[in-house]
């Protein structure tokens, strides 16, 4: 038995889906032409692949695309709300029905493994839909009085780290309070939201309640601009999202943004050491680190620094980074050739001011974007990746020696959205929590969602809350 | 001869300084745990790789009857069974070793001579272990003049659970010095001692004891071999070799009928404790009715289709 035990391919097989040559923008319930006629590509981050051509916004389709919202606004938002639950719960059970399609789709588009598209995000974005639909007969006892109303129209610009994600996030609480609906996915990641056009089509739901363009930058700003926009929701960048906010400024329009983070995963020296492991694993490495609430800085007991390091490094080594479609990759592609040269400039930064980088020792394909799992030790509050959002596979490794120590740098940060604590003791959790600076916080886990939870960040991570009956009310007019 | 690492030596000194270093050792976070080893079982084995682990998991199972109604001629068919596992394929590999009553040791043992499948007895008033020291060594001691090349023992549970650590790790102690040049496997009973801190702790008095092997459970009780605490166990081995050098093998024992469970104990071997354990001198399991399974998939690899119950024998 001198041979390892090698695991052979296992890879999903990519005939479920269907990929058109090209795709329309999709406005009142049809597929058109963006009225300039311009297109762009979109590539399969893991093999550079073109997959397919996409319509370009611009400014012309936003307009059309807002006045067809505003027009089926009226109609949508006079149904009565078990009405629109009766259509929430038929995309819901569309997307379980066509979750291998999406999980399949989504790891072609994105490039993140197959096994978490099929495990975790298609399960929470079915899940999102059922919450919701099941909170759109129910309003008058949510808390915000009787009868709340829904705000207009919703123009919501979304990222490329969990695209079909993101849009759950973004339009079942919309749909389920009233409101219709202008989405622009990310030019990375267009084509999940145009599946989910169709989706929308196969559920029967009215023209014009949910509308999709795809498109780049100048697309999203003509759309939180409008001024026929009731109400705008972001996620992504921090940059992008103080310019949102300027913008919005002065306006009616109701806003949240989710944005940055630079998630603490503080590990006392009584944590379940093992688990706790896995936890910063989960932290940082689900979905390469291109998550905003990563738990991309590891504040260690400095007494159990040694264990945890070395425990790290030998499970990190356990990784299996390749072919996001075989079913048995932990770590897949980086989305784009922009964000990987990003994270590489932030780690060449990293190592230029001291910090000891230390990276997985696994090999590389020879085509599309990869990073290999880093962490860097020897890091101090000063230092860049102790500070900056890297957005990538990369933890940075900072140490503490009392609880005080650990809070005071948990919170040194222009960041707010999430944090980790570890330890077997209960009222430690309890005490260390109160005083993180976070929008959530986890206890002996991290990366977990539900949309019964509400989600949402402190400082420069943004404002307002996406999930549970908290996502409710940036719908509402309260 | 006992082998306590010199690294620990000092924390089996006082019922007190074994008590301290046990509850020092990192907690267990079960939701944690449990949801690791859910994740690995979701490895995706296939082809190659699949034949591979069915060879290896075939050649570490304990072919093991333990029944009030055991007889000579049921031992002698399953050390048969064990050299021959396939009638129909030479090719299959041998299992590691039949594991019997130290009644039935003696009858093994002349089955397997020359065969190099071990002999492996339970013994220490198996499976209650509900008996006298000298009652137990004296099991040990029969069992391996019998011809046992391998000792599973059971710990004093009751012992355990009332926080009588010294008193198990110095039973442990006894028995290995009683086994002479068998390797001893302690069996901590999982099911029985219910927290997976206890499992943790166990398992460190059974290595600090010097077992060759740690193993879960005598498959006599509702919960046996899980895929959470055989986790666990592993990451004790692959602990105790870092601090030590000693390497310590690990067998789940009770309740791994199929091929697929199989392949996920192996995956768990080896994404947790490392490639130096996929080997039956390291890692077996403790299954009788697991063998058929593997044999049929093995049948099904090498024809293309599945075969029946009737193309296995039956013990």
């Amino acid at each position: 038995m001198a041979s390892a035990f090698e695991y052979a391919p296992a890879p999903e097989s990519r005939s479920v889906v269907d990929i058109a040559p090209s795709y329309g923008l999709f406005i009142d319930g049809e597929f058109t032409e963006a009225a300039e006629g311009k297109v762009f590509k979109t590539v399969s981050p893991s093999t550079e692949e073109v997959l397919s051509e996409v319509a370009r916004a611009g400014t012309a389709d936003v307009d059309r695309a807002v006045k067809a919202a505003r027009k089926a606004f009226g109609k949508w938002s006079a149904l009565p709300g078990s009405e629109r639950a009766k259509y929430l719960f038929r995309i819901a059970r569309i997307i379980q029905e066509r979750s291998r399609e999406l999980a399949v789709l989504e790891t072609l588009d994105n490039g993140k493994p197959i096994k978490e598209t099929r495990d975790a995000d298609l399960p929470l974005v079915a899940a999102h839909f059922f919450y919701y639909a099941g909170w759109a007969d129910k309003l008058d006892h949510a808390g915000y009085g009787a009868n709340p109303r829904p705000l207009g129209v919703a123009g919501q610009v979304i990222p490329w780290n969990f695209p079909l994600l993101m849009l759950a996030w973004k339009i079942a609480p919309a749909l389920a309070t009233g409101n219709t609906v202008v989405l622009k996915p990310a030019e990375t990641t267009p084509l999940s939201a145009l599946f989910f056009a169709d989706i929308c089509r196969q559920a029967g739901l009215p023209k014009g309640v949910v509308n999709i363009l795809t498109g780049y930058g100048d697309a999203g700003e003509a759309l939180v601009t409008h001024p026929d926009v009731n109400k705008v929701a972001f996620t992504g960048s921090t940059a992008v999202g103080k310019a949102i906010a300027r913008s919005v400024a002065g306006t009616d329009k109701k806003v949240t943004l989710e944005l940055g983070g630079k998630g603490a995963n503080i590990v006392f020296d009584d944590a379940p050491i093992d688990q706790a492991v896995e936890g910063i694993v989960t932290g940082i490495f689900f979905n390469q680190g291109q998550v905003c609430c990563a738990g991309s800085r590891l504040l260690v007991q400095e007494s159990v620094q040694d264990e945890v390091l070395d425990a790290l490094k030998r499970r990190l080594s356990t990784l299996r980074l390749g072919d996001p479609l075989d079913k048995n990759t932990d770590i897949g592609a980086i989305n784009s050739a922009e964000q990987l040269a990003r994270i590489t400039a932030l780690v060449e930064t990293g190592e230029a001011e001291g910090a000891e980088r230390w990276s997985a020792p696994c090999e590389l394909p020879s085509s599309g974007y990869w990073f290999a799992p880093t962490l860097f030790t020897n890091v101090t509050q000063a230092h860049t990746v102790a500070r900056d959002e890297i957005f990538g596979p990369v933890l940075s490794v900072l140490t503490f020696r009392t609880p005080d120590e650990a809070v005071a740098k948990a919170n040194n940060t222009q960041y707010g959205l999430s944090a980790g604590i570890w330890t077997e003791k209960g009222s430690r959790i309890l005490a260390v929590a109160d005083k993180l600076r976070a929008g959530v916080v986890w206890a002996n886990t991290f990366n977990k969602f539900d949309p019964t939870s509400p989600f949402g960040g402190y400082k420069e991570s943004g404002y307002g809350r996406e999930g549970g009956r908290h996502g409710l009310e940036a719908y509402l007019d309260v | 001869m006992p082998t306590t690492a010199p690294a620990f030596s000092d924390a089996t000194a006082s019922d007190s300084a074994l008590r301290r270093f046990l509850f020092g050792l990192p907690g267990v976070d079960a939701v944690g745990l449990e949801a690791r080893a859910a994740a690995l079982g979701t490895r995706s084995i296939k082809t190659t790789a699949k034949a591979y682990a069915i060879d290896l998991a075939i050649s570490m199972i304990d072919l093991t009857t333990l029944e009030g109604a055991d007889t000579p001629g049921k031992v002698r068919a399953l050390a048969a069974k064990a050299v021959n596992p396939d009638p129909t394929d030479r090719t299959t590999p041998r299992t590691a070793a039949v594991c019997v009553y130290p009644d039935m040791a003696a009858t093994a043992a002349a089955a397997l001579a020359g065969s190099g499948v071990k002999v492996a007895s339970v013994a220490t008033a198996f499976p209650a272990g509900r008996a006298a020291l000298d009652v137990k060594l004296a099991d040990v001691r029969d069992a391996v003049a019998a011809g046992a090349d391998e000792i599973d023992m059971v710990i004093d549970r009751g012992a355990f659970l009332s926080g009588r650590f010294l008193k198990v790790y110095e039973e442990i102690t006894a028995v290995k010095a009683e086994c002479g040049p068998a390797r001893l496997k302690v069996i901590f009973e999982t099911g029985e001692l219910s927290t997976y801190d206890n499992i943790r702790r166990a398992s460190w008095i059974g290595m600090l004891a010097g077992a060759d092997f740690i193993k879960t459970s005598t498959g006599k009780v509702a919960t046996n071999a899980t895929p959470a605490n055989t986790l666990l166990m592993l990451e004790a081995v692959r602990d105790f070799r870092a601090a030590t050098g000693v390497q310590i093998g690990v067998k789940p024992a009770g309740g791994i009928r199929t091929t697929k469970d199989a392949v996920k104990f192996l995956v768990l071997v080896n994404e947790t404790a490392g490639e130096d354990w996929l080997d039956p001198h390291w890692f077996r399991f403790g299954a009788s009715s697991l063998l058929n399974d593997l044999l049929m998939q093995r049948q099904k690899l090498s024809t293309g289709r599945y075969s029946g119950p009737d193309y296995v024998t039956v013990d």
